[in-house]
């Protein structure tokens, strides 16, 4: 369970990236974000793991307060939480697996590593992974010889690699077409229902936030201005939570049949 | 009335430049043109009556190279095995210790602000000192031998590769990084995972480069008794004998170019 608390966050330049922020996320949710750009998606998605640390008040994951962990105890925080970003941020020389593997780091000693010398039960692991996002025969690719949609494949691989409880996802589709980027939220649908990992997800498409989220949070200038069920929400809550009407770019738009994974 | 409506046009068209620009870039091009003719005036009073000289000097001294005494060449080889050895080993060392240096200069791997600036000063003032001068120091400090030499070299090429590489590290794609910081990884994981397969090619073109440079480094270096083939050439200039100078001038163009060819290969196949 995630749960702000007052949560504020001022940035070094003066910026309010998040305005008292009180929310809680439940287990096994599969939360949208939505918002224009500037509005908070980001920062509120990275206080969860740290990339950014708040000002002010409380952000329990799982009952702890993560505000005053450093060292060690942040990295532990961050093995729990598997991030997905916008530009899948692989290593574009090294192949698909060891990119994958990456996502053991936070469980493997720097040794090990440093060496390539992974547990097989890790490599199988990654090996198991890569085949659930249907990408398996790619293993010895290098990662910029791939597609996008692939390349994101690849991420969503390394953070199951990871074994989470939480996945972030940044933006995932923001880069991807329109089958595409279906295709990258099914999986990240699928993933959530069947491992019950809590989801969050930055969207700035309003149709995909209503076809994939439980729940949607809507954000602007740093504050929460809507949060509820996506059965409750419609254009107008759309309208509400961006302070104007709707406009083309807002849509994704349909995919013809996505291909089911 | 055609005609009229085309000349119109002219005088409306700008050009490219404002006048500003265009009358500031015209100064600074007379001042340039003025230093050139300066230096010219000024060299060539100090060269008057040399230059004759020199030309007709130069094809005496160009004679007593020839022919070059081939037949020392087998004596010359220990000495340039040296040379090279000595060159090999330097670089070795000094890519070693490149290493730290590198990732402490490196803006975005090294966040310490104090760390970073007190790395890269004493990189730069590394980078200052001439290799012959270091040379001398040494010389000075452990005597005439091929150590000193080496000890030169790796400060050298410390300076060179260290800046090159930081360079490098600057200019790598951080996103992997943030990824991996993402799921717990440590430092030296983000850096052995993330930063050297980023940097890995360029690394090892740079390393070879310097190794090049060492090898024709090194052998200036003999002439201030740094050891290798330099000592040797120093010697036989010294004793007049120009056949044999000129023999191990030749062995030295060979080694160096051969070195250059092996190494511009393996280069090329990195990137």
């Amino acid at each position: 369970m995630i749960e702000f608390k007052n949560v504020g966050l001022v940035y070094p330049n003066g910026t309010e990236g998040l305005k008292n922020i009180n929310v809680k996320i439940n287990d096994g949710e599969f939360v949208v974000i939505v918002g224009l750009s500037g509005a908070g998606k980001s920062t509120f998605i990275r206080s969860i793991n740290r990339l950014v640390t708040p000002t002010s008040g409380t952000l329990l994951v799982d009952n702890e307060d993560i505000l005053q962990y450093r060292g060690k105890k942040l990295r532990e925080l961050r093995t729990k939480i598997g991030m997905i970003f916008q530009n899948y941020n692989l290593v574009k020389r090294s192949n698909v697996l060891k990119n994958v593997l990456a996502g053991r780091l936070g469980h493997t000693g720097t040794l090990r590593s440093i060496f390539g010398m992974y547990k097989k039960e890790d490599i199988a692991l990654a090996y198991e992974s890569l085949k659930r996002v249907n990408i398996a025969d790619k293993i010895y690719n290098r990662a910029d010889e791939l597609s996008g949609g692939q390349q994101q494949r690849v991420s969503i691989a390394r953070v199951l690699t990871q074994k989470p409880s939480y996945i972030l996802a940044d933006e995932p589709v923001a880069s991807l077409d329109p089958p595409t980027s279906h295709q990258v939220m099914t999986y990240l649908k699928k993933i959530n229902k069947e491992d019950n990992i809590t989801t969050i997800v930055n969207l700035h498409f309003i149709d995909m936030a209503m076809e994939y989220a439980d729940r949607i949070i809507g954000m602007r200038a740093g504050e929460i201005v809507f949060d509820g069920p996506a059965s409750e929400v419609n254009e107008k809550t759309f309208e509400q939570i961006y302070g104007r009407t709707i406009r083309e770019d807002d849509l994704r738009g349909e995919a013809e049949k996505v291909e089911q994974p | 009335m055609n005609n009229h409506d085309h000349r119109s046009a002219q005088v409306k068209t700008p050009s490219i430049y404002p006048t500003k620009t265009k009358a500031q870039i015209t100064i600074i091009f007379f001042i340039v043109i003025g230093f050139y003719l300066y230096s010219m005036v000024k060299t060539q009073q100090e060269m008057v009556g040399g230059f004759n000289n020199a030309i007709s000097n130069m094809w005496n001294v160009m004679l007593k190279f020839f022919p070059p005494n081939l037949e020392v060449i087998g004596a010359v080889w220990p000495p340039m095995a040296t040379t090279i050895q000595m060159a090999i080993i330097a670089t070795t060392i000094a890519t070693i210790l490149t290493i730290p240096l590198a990732l402490l200069s490196a803006q975005n791997i090294t966040t310490s602000k104090p760390l970073y600036y007190t790395t890269r000063t004493i990189l730069n003032i590394l980078r200052t000192i001439p290799d012959l001068v270091l040379a001398v120091i040494f010389v000075g400090l452990f005597g005439i031998g091929v150590l000193p030499g080496i000890l030169a070299l790796i400060v050298f090429s410390l300076g060179i590769l260290a800046k090159l590489i930081s360079e490098t590290i600057e200019a790598v794609d951080m996103n992997p990084l943030e990824a991996m910081r993402a799921s717990g990884a440590n430092s030296i994981q983000m850096i052995a995972y993330g930063l050297v397969p980023q940097v890995l090619p360029q690394f090892t073109s740079f390393v070879l480069y310097v190794l090049e440079l060492n090898i024709r480094a090194s052998v200036v270096l003999g002439l201030v008794g740094a050891g290798g083939i330099g000592l040797i050439l120093d010697q036989q200039l010294g004793f007049y004998n120009y056949p044999n100078a000129m023999t191990i001038i030749l062995v030295i163009f060979v080694v160096v170019l051969t070195i250059e060819y092996i190494s511009n290969k393996i280069r090329e196949a990195l990137i």
